[in-house]
């Protein structure tokens, strides 16, 4: 709410404050005011249980009026009887109704359909391709994804590729690249694995993560993700203290004792990042690249194309001041 | 994803963007660090000099509504530090501002 209006809202209440203090010290406009208050709460009372005795008349008259009256009366009578009583039921059938006329409009396409309504037809055709289109690529776009993911494990994205691949044939629609693109290399796996490229999927074990106590993170199996990327635990471990801004110490068991709260899936995202910088070639993506220093120069060297690169250094950069100042003194004290 | 993606030539000769190993100046580093419990701090590094840090932490300030504090370092000379994860809206501002987003590297988690 913006000030002025606040600043309306208060000045309303000092005014209604105001009036009903000067009432409080005007007695006789008081007893007038409260006087009309109950008189009008009495008359919406009285308005009500006018309404009630209505319904109740309704009601009662039922009963007395089929031995005098017609027959055909009696009955309205007891539908309007119905109505007022079970006001509520009334609703409550109402609603009814509605569900069952939407039932009815669903039904009706299909209806319709039977019928051969060529328009209808054609619309349900057009929705039920694009929606199947959309999940094609979201298929697609979920095997790439499991595909680059480092960490994911394997199979899935082998279904999800034969189910493109004849996904048409039901269909008179033509077939799509993607799905084309699946027939070619589900062929060419079939009859020679060689030529589909097919590479040796790099997986790492995800990172195992837990906390210890408040303020610290357990990294227990970083040896076991160091030996698979080929890669020195110190070179990773200090990229990982640089990108979390923290440091850390590594246990009796090998395990990486982490300062700081550290979930899983940041772990994962920052190993992420180190692969693509220290690991895969950049030239043909391989992962089975080796890292020599050369005069305080990294170089990464490609066990499967050869190429060699220059692998930018580690830097800490900028760290603030987190501590606070007393206690870092007292650190550098002792 | 283009629609032929066969017409990506791949160039294996191509600047892998990797030349300045060594000596990455000229980037802007935004990091994070954690402080106590779920309090974090966000740092930008290696802004450009044409800009006025103080104006740039005045806007940070108001456009994040955080707090921050111009912090100078002897080697790396200032450094805006902001309260709380502000590495995202940090870059959006400064790629709104004209900086080209391949020099700002976000660091961290
Ligand atoms: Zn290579």
């Amino acid at each position: 709410m913006s000030d002025a209006e606040n600043d309306h809202q208060n000045n309303q209440n000092n005014l209604e404050e105001g009036n009903s203090e000067e009432l409080l010290f005007d007695p006789s406009l008081k007893k007038k005011k409260k006087k009309k208050n109950k008189v009008v709460f009495e008359d919406e009372v009285e308005q009500r249980a006018d309404i009630e005795f209505q319904f109740e008349d309704q009601s009662d008259y039922p009963a007395p009026v089929p031995l005098v009256e017609e027959n055909n009366e009696t009955e309205e009578n007891n539908e309007d009887d119905e109505m007022s009583i079970f006001a509520d039921t009334k609703k409550k059938k109402k609603k009814k109704k509605e569900i069952v006329d939407k039932e009815v409009e669903e039904e009706e396409p299909a209806e319709t359909t039977d019928f051969a309504d060529l328009p209808r037809m054609k619309k349900k055709k057009k929705k039920t391709m694009t929606e199947f289109i959309a999940q094609l690529n979201d298929g697609v776009e979920d095997a790439t994804r499991t595909e680059d993911d480092v960490f994911a494990t394997d199979g899935e994205h082998v279904d999800k590729e034969t189910k493109v691949e004849d996904a048409w044939l039901n269909s008179d629609r033509d077939y799509t690249y993607p799905e084309l693109l699946g027939r070619v290399f589900h062929i060419l796996r079939q009859n020679n694995p060689e030529l589909a490229g097919e590479k040796r999927r790099y997986t790492i074990v995800p990172p195992a993560v837990h906390r210890e106590g408040n303020k610290k993170t357990i990294f227990a199996n970083v040896a076991d993700i160091c030996k698979r990327m080929h890669r020195q635990p110190e070179h990773v471990i200090q990229f990982l203290f640089a990108e979390l801004g923290t440091s850390g110490s590594i246990d009796g068991a090998q395990r990486l004792i982490i300062k700081g709260r550290f979930q899983q899936k940041q772990l994962e995202n920052v190993l992420r990042r180190y692969i693509v910088e220290y690991v895969t070639c950049k030239t043909c993506k391989s992962p089975d690249t080796i890292l020599t220093k050369e005069s305080r120069i990294f170089f990464q060297q490609c066990e499967s194309c050869g190429s060699t690169r220059s692998v930018s250094a580690i830097k800490t950069g900028f760290k603030a001041q987190t501590e606070k100042r007393a206690a870092q003194r007292r650190a550098a004290a002792v | 994803m283009s629609a032929i993606q066969n017409l990506n030539v791949y160039d294996p000769f191509a600047d892998t963007g990797e030349e300045e190993a060594g000596q990455p100046q000229g980037y802007i580093h935004i990091r994070i660090q954690q402080r106590n419990g779920r309090k974090t701090l966000t740092t930008v590094q290696g802004l450009p000099g044409e800009y006025d840090q103080k104006k740039l932490l005045k806007a940070f300030k108001k456009e994040f509504a955080c707090n921050g504090t111009l912090v100078q370092d002897e080697e790396l000379g200032q450094v805006i530090q902001l309260q709380g994860d502000q590495r995202l809206k940090v870059q959006n501002f400064l790629s709104e501002e004209g900086i080209d987003k391949n020099i700002i590297k976000i660091h961290g988690f």
